[in-house]
């Protein structure tokens, strides 16, 4: 699965996207954003706050309780301030 | 059926509006909206607007979409443009038709509260060199969320 990071969520991990394969168990969203987290001071910094941060499940907005088996991309990104 | 562009290339307001009445004869109003970049009294070098490719013409596609559900439109035309936008500048526009003004106001309206808190772009400030603090990431305002609560 393909993970895309925007705004000031990309900065704080330092990529943009990167190919992920959580383990079994890591299931819904709110799983795969504390799995991140767990990586390294980057990703930790990144998701220190989850509750804050927006997810997309192949381009549509997703709650963090989704499950995203099946999905081909996931995004997190802050709030936005378009218009 | 919405038209909608992301794109860093500035727009003619006025083509656009005869774009969308050209031919016609049964459209009454038309409403623009335009956002343009301002200046914050003079501290702002440029606005950097970052976008999800795809998912923001998805999004704001599915915004109007729910605009066209709730009024009777005859044509509803967004452009967001991202990249580096210069106080002065263009940042996005609206555009609506109707055979009556009410309908064309809301819906615009509508589009400009829910493209904000729900189309995937993200500002940055870009403060000038002599400009006091650094700028950074523009965090959503509460009274954006509020806006919505009118349309629920």
């Amino acid at each position: 699965m393909k993970a895309l990071y925007f705004a000031w969520v990309r900065e704080r991990i330092g990529i943009a996207e990167e190919e992920l394969s959580p383990p079994a168990g890591v299931a819904t969203l709110a799983d795969l954003m504390a799995w991140l987290a767990a990586r390294g001071e980057n990703y930790a910094h990144a998701f220190e706050n989850p509750q804050v941060i927006r997810t997309a499940l192949d381009r549509v907005h997703a709650k963090h309780d989704a499950p995203f088996a099946g999905a081909r991309e996931v995004a997190f990104f802050p709030p936005m301030t378009g218009g | 059926m919405a038209t909608v562009s992301v794109q860093d290339a500035d727009y003619d307001t006025a083509a656009e509006i005869a774009a969308m009445t050209a031919g016609r004869t049964d459209v009454g109003a038309v409403v623009t909206f335009s956002g343009l970049c301002r200046d914050d009294g003079g501290t702002l070098d440029a606005l950097e607007i970052e976008h999800y490719p795809g998912m923001a013409e998805d999004e704001i596609l599915r915004v109007c979409a729910e605009a066209e559900a709730r009024w009777p439109l005859q044509g509803c035309r967004v452009i967001h443009r991202h990249g580096a936008i210069r106080p002065g500048d263009n940042i996005v526009l609206v555009v609506t038709a109707s055979a009556h003004r009410v309908a064309a106001f809301a819906a615009a309206d509508f589009l400009m509260d829910y493209l904000k808190s729900e189309a995937p772009f993200w500002k940055r400030n870009r403060r000038r060199a002599d400009a006091p603090g650094d700028g950074g990431w523009v965090s959503p305002k509460a009274s954006d969320e509020a806006a919505l609560d009118r349309w629920r």
